[in-house]
């Protein structure tokens, strides 16, 4: 095969090649669940198979038989419930703390430097690692749960308010002022709803790492709670109840990630 | 609207600088009643500095701003500012966007709704009160920035670059729709343009400022109502050009300025 000369003239003819292809997945609808689905009767098959130790992985089945019994005596409620209390107050003190520091930062001179000064020395402190000076300091109860949740969900809520103000367009604030809107006013008809597409975003940021901590809270201090459930469990080897206790967890999530989807389709229609 | 207020606005001395940059130096106008001051000049001479300042959003330096004349019972706000970028809240509708310059104010809820309708006629918005702003194209959200504008019956309008986001289709629709307006409504108003057609079609007052620090070059009457402009007019059109043979000085001369600050 001889070279082709570098300085002949490329001849072109017909139609121009397409180079505009991928970069663009489409969403099948039902893919995703019909995906968790085989990939649940896989793990049951391989389980029935004998292919995997049913004492190290449950399969589903035993799973599922596990959490009906932890609903029926009520074992499931129990532990649930005091999980979910903990989550309630330990995120919501956090969050109201974190958007008021948060709107304090994004809004005046004389909190902004002094308050990312602190958030950016404590909040790469893992949380987890206080929850042994948080037993000391507030008791083993709920206290010393509550507060590591607080504590771990404030300084993302910081970060995220902050940036959300600044984000608000400098253009609207003017036209505010413009229109002599009170400073009440444009905080409340213009800062607040531009920042809240970040402040929601940051809510799933903190509402996992809540859930995080309140097992880690649970496994080092407490008789109830999924987290405490989950730590017994696997004492005993009894994984058919540690996996139960995981799947809740897991809805926990899921469900939490549904409500804030919803919240954000409700808030953020205008988008 | 029509028998509003009258008033007229005095500019006495004013200069003011951002940190060591002398933005406007001893700038005097005034601005009549009821007439349409255009302000032109090159990019960055201090237009939309000067137009904070009127509007009593900027301090100055040095200077006074004075107004004088009345303002009538239904006006709620005296001034009312338009922007060159719309700035719309993208969470309201338009109804709600223009309900946000009434909100504060002693009307009660039936009279603004009453308002807001008023404008959204007006302005030819009325098909478009519950639609959001990104549902819009550019020409109808900007007639939602003067909808906005007119609903608190201001006496003194202030409009910086009000077209020049928009489309040449698009602006010279709306020159046309802002002249019968203004006409109509009689509002004093202080208008900053690039374009020297919108300046001719609009200004009763044409006030060249010169490159930065800027400063009055000229001022230019124009006595034709604004109903009677058409944009074939020869007095218009030699306006224009003489306008244009200033701006272009200055222009070309803080281009080669702005060159040497960067050698
Ligand atoms: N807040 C500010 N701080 C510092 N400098 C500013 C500020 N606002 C404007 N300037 C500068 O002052 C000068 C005048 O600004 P101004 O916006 O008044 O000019 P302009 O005539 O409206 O310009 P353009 O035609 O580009 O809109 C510009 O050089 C600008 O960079
Ligand atoms: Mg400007």
């Amino acid at each position: 095969m001889t070279t082709p000369d570098p300085h002949a003239p490329v001849q072109l003819s017909g139609p121009v090649p397409f180079r505009a292809g991928g970069f663009a997945p489409r969403v099948i609808p039902l893919a995703g669940a019909a995906t968790l689905i085989g990939l649940i009767a896989l793990w049951q098959a391989g389980a029935m198979a004998g292919l995997i130790d049913t004492l190290f992985l449950p399969p589903p089945f035993a799973i599922a038989t596990a959490l009906w019994n932890l609903a029926v005596s009520g074992e499931l409620w129990k532990h649930f419930s005091a999980s979910l209390m903990r989550l309630a107050i330990g995120w919501s003190a956090g969050t109201v703390a974190g958007l008021a520091l948060g709107l304090a930062v994004g809004l005046t001179t004389i909190l902004r430097s002094p308050g990312m000064a602190v958030v950016s020395a404590l909040f790469p402190i893992p949380k987890i690692a206080l929850v042994p000076l948080f037993i000391i300091w507030f008791g083993i109860g709920e206290g010393s749960k509550d507060i590591t949740l607080a504590f771990g969900v404030f300084f993302p809520t910081v970060i995220n308010t902050a940036a959300g103000v600044d984000a608000v367009p400098r253009s609207l604030i003017r036209m505010g002022q413009s229109f002599g809107l009170s400073r009440a006013a444009i905080i409340a008809k213009i800062v607040l709803p531009g920042a809240l597409p970040s402040i929601l975003a940051g809510f799933r940021i903190t509402a996992a790492i809540a859930i995080i901590l309140l097992v880690a809270a649970e496994m080092i201090g407490a008789d109830r709670g999924i987290g405490s459930f989950v730590l017994a469990a696997g004492n005993l080897y009894d994984t058919d109840n540690l996996m139960a206790g995981i799947v809740v967890l897991s809805l926990m999530g899921l469900a939490v990630s549904f409500v804030l989807g919803r919240l954000e389709k409700r808030l953020l229609r205008w988008r | 609207m029509g028998e509003g207020s009258r008033v007229g606005l005095a500019l006495t001395g004013i200069s003011h600088r951002y940190r060591a940059l002398q933005v406007l130096e001893n700038v005097s106008l005034t601005v009549a009643p009821g007439e349409v001051t255009v302000l032109i000049g090159p990019s960055g001479c201090g237009k939309s500095t000067l137009l904070s300042i009127a509007g009593g959003l900027l301090k100055p330096d040095a200077g006074r701003v004075e107004w004088e004349g009345v303002l009538a019972p239904d006006c709620l706000n005296p001034f009312a500012t338009v922007f060159q970028d719309f700035a719309l809240l993208p969470w309201r509708s338009v109804a709600g966007n223009i309900g946000l310059a009434l909100e504060h104010t002693e009307l009660t809820k039936p009279k603004r709704a009453v308002r807001i309708a008023e404008v959204l006629e007006l302005t030819g918005l009325a098909d478009f009160a519950r639609a959001w702003p990104r549902q819009l194209s550019g020409g109808m959200r900007q007639r939602v920035g003067i909808a906005r504008a007119l609903a608190v019956r201001p006496a003194i309008m202030l409009m910086d670059e009000p077209l020049s986001a928009l489309d040449a289709q698009t602006r010279a629709l709306l020159l046309d729709e802002f002249a019968a307006l203004i006409a109509r409504a009689g509002t004093t108003t202080l208008y900053v343009t690039h374009n020297l057609a919108e300046a001719v079609r609009l200004g009763h007052q044409i006030v060249v400022l010169s490159r930065r620090p800027g400063r009055v070059r000229a001022i230019e009457r124009i006595d034709l109502p604004l109903g009677d402009r058409s944009p074939e007019d020869s007095d218009l059109r030699a306006i224009e050009s003489r306008l244009w043979a200033m701006i272009r000085d200055e222009a070309s001369a803080a281009e080669k300025e702005a060159g040497h600050d960067h050698a």
